[in-house]
C-alpha cells in the first residue's frame, strides 16, 4: 500500500496541468484575489467579454422563437391579469356622473341631487348615441342584478328627456331647427368654407369640425356638447354634419348656458339676433326635473343602492372581480362574504385542488408500475406496451371521455358486469364480506375527509361520494356525473403524462444498481426502496407537476362526466368566457388559479427541489 | 465433484453450463476450484463468458446445468444476504443519490448494524483506500479513480470472504490502472480475502493473480499461475493470447527423445517440444517467444536453423525489435536486449535463426 504522499502525487485527483478539474480549482482559488489575464485585465472581466459575444449570438438565434413565445404566451397572460382588475367602462361611460357623485352623502339614504341626475342625463345621452349603455348595464349587472334592464330601459327614453328644450327653442325661432344654422353659429369660417368645397362622395374626407373662437368662453356647455355631437357624427357615424340636426343634448346645454347668465350682449358673430332673442326668452322656458324624469322611467333610480353601486365601481381599477372570485363582495360598508347561497367559487377552488391532487396520486400509483415495466421489459414487449400507453393520444379526447360515459353510466358496462357478478354464486357469498370491508373503508375515509374539512374550517357533512353498496350491494353504483366519474376519467386521460416522464427517468437507471444493492445483502424490497426508488423520484416529481398542472386547468372531461358535483373551477371560467361574458371575473378566477399553481410550484421547489425534476436523461 | 482439487475448494464450479437463449451455450462445461485466500483471474477475449461466470457466482444468473458451490454449499441454497460476496462492478455502481459514506454504510445498514459500529467501519474502510476525507461527497463529485477506490472499499466494508471484481479498472487510464492494480493486490493480500477478478488485459492478469483462468468461447483453455501460463502455454490459443508470440505452421516429422522435428510448410526443418501433438503426420503450430529466438545461433551441429530475411528494425530503448520473414511468415519478431555489442540488423540482411528445442512448443494447429 502506498503512503499518503505517494497518493498525493499519483492520485487520481492530482494531475498537474490544464485539466478541467484544475481549472475549477484555479477558479476557486480566484476568490482569494483576482486572477489576471495575459493583458492585465481581471480574468473574470475578460471572460465575461468573451462570453458576451457568444451570448448575443445565441440570443439572435432564438430571437424569433422568443418573440413568438412573448406574443402568444406572455402577452395573453398579461392581458388576462390586466382584465381581472380593469374597470374603465364605468368611468369612461359616466364620467360626469361619477364626478358629481363625489358630493353625495350616501348615508342619508336619499338618492343624489338633481345635478347628479343632470350629469347622468348628459352621460347617458352620449352613451346611447354610442350604444355603450347596454355594455355598461351588463357590467354593473354582475354587481347588482337589475342594472342591465335599468340601463336598457333608460337608454330608450333618455333621448326624449331633453326634447322639452329643443321644442321650446324651435318654437321660439325656426332658426334653431336647422343643423345648417347651428353649424354656421358654432363653426369657424374656414371650416364652413372647407365644408362647402368638400366632395361628399369622398366619405373619409369630411373636414373635421372647428369651433369658433370665443364661443367656448361664452357658451361653455353648449360648446362642449356641440363639439361632442360634431365629433360623433363625423368620426363614429361618418355622416355629413351639414345634413344632421343637433342632439337634444345641445339644446339643453344652450338652455343651461343662457340661464346661468351667459353674456351674449357683446357677441357680434353670426346669428346675433337669434341668440340674443333666445337669451331674453329662456327665463320663461319650461324646465326639466331630471331626477323626476329618471325616476319616472324606472323607480330604481331613486334607490340609493343603485347609486352606491355606480359609485363603487367608478374607479378605473377594481378588486371587485377578485373579491367575487373568492365569494366576497364589495359593499358600501366594506368587503364582506357573500350570502351563503351565493358562495360557489371557494368550494370549487378547493374541490379542484383536492381532486387534482387525488388524480395526481392515482396517476402515480397506476403509472409507477407501468413505467417500471416499460423500463425493464425486453425491448419487444416494452415497445408493445409503449404503444398501448400512447394509444390514447391517437384517439380524440372527446371519444375517450365519452367512452367512459358508456362504461360507467347506470346501465353501463361496469354496472352491468357488477349486477351479473352479484347474481353469481361467488358474488352471493362474497358480497356481505365486501360490503362490510367497504363500509369500514368508507367510514375511515369519511372520517379523514371530515377531519380535513374541520381543520380547514368547514363544519358539517362530508361531500365525498364513495362506493356505496345498498344493503347487500345489488344497487348500481353511481360512477358518473359525480366526483368518482371525474377522477376515473381524468386519471385515465392524464396517465400517459405520468408514465412518460417516469419512464424516461427509469430508463436511465442502470439495473446494475439493484444488483449492487443485492450483492451487498439487501433484500429485493430494500434494494428497491433504498436504491431504485430514490433515483426515480425526479420522474415522479416531473410527472406529478405535469399531471397536476394539467388537471387543475382541465375542463372538457369534468364537463362531460363530472355532473354538478364533479366540475372544476375551469368549467366556471369557461362559462364566464363563453356564456355570461363576464371576462373580468373569468380573468380573476384564472389569475387565482395561476397564482395557486405558482405557489404550489414554489412550495414544491422548497420541499423537493426543482433540480430534482427530470423529464429524462 | 472434481477429482483432484489442488486446494480447499472454497468456490467450486462443477460442470457448469449456461445458455441465455436455449440455443447456444455461453459457458460450456466449466470446472474450476478456487482456494480460500486465492487471487484468481478470469482472462479472455470479449464475449468469452467471463461476466456470465461472475454473475452466476454472485447469484444474478442461474446456471443452466451443473453446480456452483460456495464453501461446500450449492449457491442457490444460500440466500443473497448470507452469501457474503462483495462485488465491484465495471462502472462502480456507486449509488448516485447517496454520499460516499452513505454508500459504504448501506451494506452495514441492511445487516442491521448499530450506528456507532457502522461509522467506525466506514471510516476504516475509507481510510484503507485513502479516501477518508471524501465521505461527505457524492459519487459524481469524484474522479474516476476515486470512485473506483470507493467501489472497492464498499465491496470490502462488510468483510466478505469472497470479492468479485468485473473489470474494475477498465475505465481508468494506464498509469492509474497500474497504480490501482498494485493497491488492490496489496489490500487483498492484507485482508486474506478470496478474489475472483475479471479482465481482458493480460498484463493485469499476470501481475496480480495467483492463478489465471484463460477463457475462450465458454471454456477454460488453461488454468495456471502467471509464469507457467507464459512459459508453458498448453495450446495455441493461450500461446497467442498471452504475451507476444511467433507462430509457424507445419507437420510433425518425428517425435524422438521428447523433441519433435517439425517440417514447416516451406520444407525447412526445426526442433520443438511436443505439447499437444502425439504422432508423426499431425498438423502443428509451433510457438516461440520473441526473446527466445537467437540470431545466427551457435547451437551445435545437430541443431536445425532457419533462413530469415530482416524486414524491419525497431529501436525501443531497452530492447531491439527485429521483424523478419521466416518460412513465409512476414511477422516473425525477434527481441534482443540492448547490449553494447549487440548488432543492429539492416533491412534486407539475410540471417540464420534458431532456438533451443525446449523453448519452442509444438501445439495444436
Ligand atoms: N443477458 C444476456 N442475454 C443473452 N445473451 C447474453 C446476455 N449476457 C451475455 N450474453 C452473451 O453471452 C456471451 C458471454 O457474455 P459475457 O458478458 O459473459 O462476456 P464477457 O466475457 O464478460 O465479455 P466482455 O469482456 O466483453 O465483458 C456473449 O456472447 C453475450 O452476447
Ligand atoms: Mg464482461
Amino acid at each position: 500500500m502506498t503512503d499518503r504522499s505517494a497518493a498525493e502525487t499519483t492520485g487520481p485527483d492530482q494531475f498537474i496541468g490544464a485539466t478541467p478539474d484544475n481549472a475549477l480549482r484555479n477558479a476557486e482559488r480566484a476568490d482569494a484575489g483576482p486572477v489576471l489575464a495575459a493583458d492585465g485585465t481581471p480574468l473574470k472581466k475578460s471572460l465575461n467579454r468573451a462570453l458576451r459575444l457568444s451570448k448575443l449570438r445565441a440570443l439572435m438565434l432564438i430571437a424569433p422563437l422568443l418573440i413568438f413565445v412573448v406574443v402568444t404566451f406572455i402577452a395573453p397572460i398579461a392581458d388576462m391579469l390586466f382584465r381581472s382588475v380593469e374597470n374603465n367602462i364605468v368611468a369612461d361611460t359616466l364620467p360626469r356622473t361619477i364626478a358629481a357623485l363625489d358630493d353625495w352623502d350616501e348615508t342619508t339614504g336619499n338618492p343624489p341631487d338633481n345635478a347628479t341626475f343632470e350629469a347622468l342625463y348628459k352621460d347617458m345621452y352620449r352613451a346611447v348615441e354610442a350604444k355603450a349603455h347596454t355594455r355598461l348595464g351588463s357590467r354593473l349587472n354582475y354587481e347588482l342584478t337589475g342594472m342591465s334592464s335599468l340601463f336598457r330601459k333608460s337608454g330608450r327614453k333618455v333621448e326624449d328627456m331633453g326634447e322639452v328644450f329643443q321644442d321650446q327653442f324651435e318654437d321660439l325661432d325656426g332658426f334653431w331647427k336647422d343643423g345648417e344654422n347651428w353649424n354656421a353659429l358654432m363653426g369657424t369660417d374656414s371650416w364652413l368654407a372647407a365644408m362647402e368645397g368638400w366632395d361628399t362622395s369622398d366619405k373619409k374626407g369630411q373636414p373635421p369640425f372647428e369651433m369658433r373662437d370665443g364661443l367656448a368662453a361664452m357658451l361653455p356647455q353648449t360648446a362642449t356638447a356641440f363639439q361632442d355631437y360634431a365629433q360623433f357624427i363625423q368620426r363614429v357615424d361618418e355622416k355629413n354634419l351639414a345634413r344632421q340636426d343637433p342632439w337634444a343634448l345641445v339644446y339643453s346645454a344652450l338652455y343651461n348656458d343662457l340661464t346661468s347668465g351667459a353674456d351674449v350682449s357683446g357677441y357680434t358673430g353670426p346669428a346675433v339676433a337669434e341668440l340674443q332673442a333666445a337669451a331674453a326668452a329662456v327665463d320663461g322656458f319650461e324646465t326639466v326635473d331630471y331626477r323626476a324624469a329618471f325616476v319616472d322611467i324606472d323607480e330604481d333610480w331613486a334607490d340609493p343602492e343603485v347609486w352606491k353601486t355606480v359609485r363603487l365601481y367608478g374607479p378605473n381599477l377594481t378588486n371587485g372581480y377578485f373579491l367575487n372570485a373568492v365569494d366576497m363582495q364589495k359593499t358600501p360598508q366594506g368587503v364582506e362574504m357573500r350570502p351563503e347561497n351565493q358562495q360557489i367559487y371557494i368550494t370549487l377552488f378547493w374541490r379542484t385542488l383536492v381532486m387534482s391532487l387525488a388524480i395526481t396520486g392515482m396517476c402515480i400509483l397506476l403509472g409507477y408500475p407501468v413505467a417500471w415495466l416499460l423500463a425493464n421489459l425486453p425491448a419487444r414487449s416494452a415497445n408493445l406496451l409503449m404503444i398501448l400507453v400512447l394509444l390514447p393520444f391517437w384517439t380524440s379526447l372527446l371519444v375517450r371521455t365519452s367512452a367512459w360515459k358508456v362504461m360507467l353510466q347506470q346501465q353501463g358496462v361496469v354496472n352491468d358486469t357488477l349486477v351479473w357478478y352479484h347474481s353469481t354464486a361467488v358474488g352471493k357469498i362474497l358480497d356481505p364480506v365486501v360490503t362490510l370491508l367497504m363500509n369500514v373503508v368508507i367510514g375511515a375515509l369519511n372520517a379523514v375527509v371530515w377531519i380535513w374539512n374541520l381543520l380547514s374550517g368547514i363544519w358539517g357533512a362530508v361531500d365525498v361520494e364513495l362506493f356505496t353498496y345498498a344493503a347487500l350491494g345489488f344497487e348500481r353504483l353511481a360512477l358518473i356525473n359525480n366526483v368518482t366519474g371525474t377522477i376515473i376519467a381524468m386519471t385515465h386521460i392524464l396517465l400517459p403524462f405520468m408514465i412518460l416522464p417516469l419512464y424516461s427517468v427509469m430508463a436511465t437507471i442502470p439495473p446494475v444498481y439493484l444488483r449492487a444493492a443485492k450483492s451487498m445483502g439487501a433484500t429485493n424490497w430494500t434494494a428497491f426502496w433504498r436504491v431504485y426508488f430514490p433515483q426515480s423520484v425526479p420522474g415522479i416529481g416531473a410527472g406529478s407537476i405535469l399531471v397536476f398542472i394539467l388537471a387543475i386547468g382541465y375542463y372538457i372531461t369534468p364537463e362531460i362526466v363530472g355532473g354538478t358535483k364533479g366540475v372544476f373551477i375551469s368549467n366556471r371560467i369557461a362559462y364566464h368566457i363563453s356564456s355570461s361574458l363576464n371576462w373580468g371575473l373569468a380573468a380573476a378566477l384564472g389569475s387565482i388559479l395561476l397564482a395557486a399553481v405558482l405557489l404550489l410550484y414554489w412550495a414544491y421547489d422548497r420541499i423537493v427541489g426543482i433540480d430534482n425534476v427530470k423529464l429524462g436523461g | 465433484m472434481l477429482d483432484n482439487q489442488p486446494n480447499d475448494g472454497f468456490v467450486v464450479f462443477d460442470r457448469v453450463q449456461k445458455s441465455y437463449d436455449g440455443e447456444t451455450l455461453v459457458v460450456k462445461d466449466l470446472n474450476l476450484s478456487i482456494g480460500k485466500g486465492e487471487f484468481l483471474t478470469m482472462l479472455g477475449p470479449s464475449g468469452s463468458g467471463k461476466t456470465t461466470c461472475l454473475m452466476m457466482l454472485a447469484g444474478f444468473e442461474t446456471a443452466t446445468h451443473g453446480d456452483i458451490l460456495l464453501d461446500g454449499n450449492p449457491i442457490n441454497n444460500i440466500s443473497p444476504h448470507k452469501r457474503g460476496i462483495g462485488m465491484v462492478f465495471q462502472n462502480y455502481a456507486l449509488f448516485p443519490h447517496m454520499t460516499i459514506a452513505e454508500n459504504l454504510s448501506f451494506p452495514l445498514e441492511v445487516r442491521n448494524m448499530g450506528k456507532a459500529e457502522r461509522e467506525e467501519k466506514v471510516k476504516r474502510a475509507l481510510d484503507m483506500v485513502q479516501m477518508g476525507e471524501f465521505g461527505g461527497r457524492r459519487p459524481a463529485q469524484l474522479s474516476g479513480g476515486q470512485q473506483q477506490r470507493v467501489a472497492l472499499s464498499r465491496a470490502l466494508v462488510f468483510e466478505p470472504d469472497l470479492v468479485l471484481m468485473d473489470e474494475p479498472l477498465g475505465a481508468l487510464d494506464k498509469q492509474l490502472r497500474e497504480h490501482m492494480q498494485f493497491e488492490i493486490k496489496a489490500i487483498a493480500d492484507n485482508l486474506g480475502i478470496t478474489v475472483v477478478y475479471v479482465t481482458h488485459d493480460q498484463t493485469e492478469a499476470l501481475t496480480m493473480s495467483d492463478r489465471v483462468a484463460v477463457f475462450e468461447d465458454g471454456r477454460i483453455q488453461q488454468l495456471a499461475p502467471p509464469d507457467q501460463l507464459y512459459e508453458e502455454p498448453q495450446n495455441s490459443f493461450v500461446a497467442q493470447f498471452i504475451g507476444e508470440n511467433n507462430t509457424l505452421e507445419g507437420t510433425i516429422q518425428e517425435i524422438k527423445d521428447g523433441i519433435a522435428l517439425v517440417k514447416l510448410d516451406d520444407g525447412s526443418l526445426i526442433d520443438a517440444k511436443p505439447i499437444n501433438v502425439d504422432k508423426a503426420g499431425d498438423r502443428t503450430q509451433i510457438s516461440i517467444r520473441p526473446e527466445r529466438v537467437e540470431i545466427n545461433p551457435d547451437l551445435g551441429a545437430s541443431a536445425h536453423t532457419l533462413k530469415a530475411e530482416v524486414l524491419e528494425f525497431i529501436y525501443m530503448g531497452d530492447v531491439f525489435r527485429t521483424r523478419l520473414r521466416v518460412a513465409g511468415n512476414d511477422n516473425f519478431i525477434v527481441k534482443t536486449r540492448n547490449r553494447a555489442d549487440q548488432q543492429r540488423l539492416e533491412p534486407g540482411t539475410q540471417v540464420d535463426i534458431g532456438w533451443l528445442p525446449q523453448d519452442c512448443r509444438a501445439l495444436d494447429a
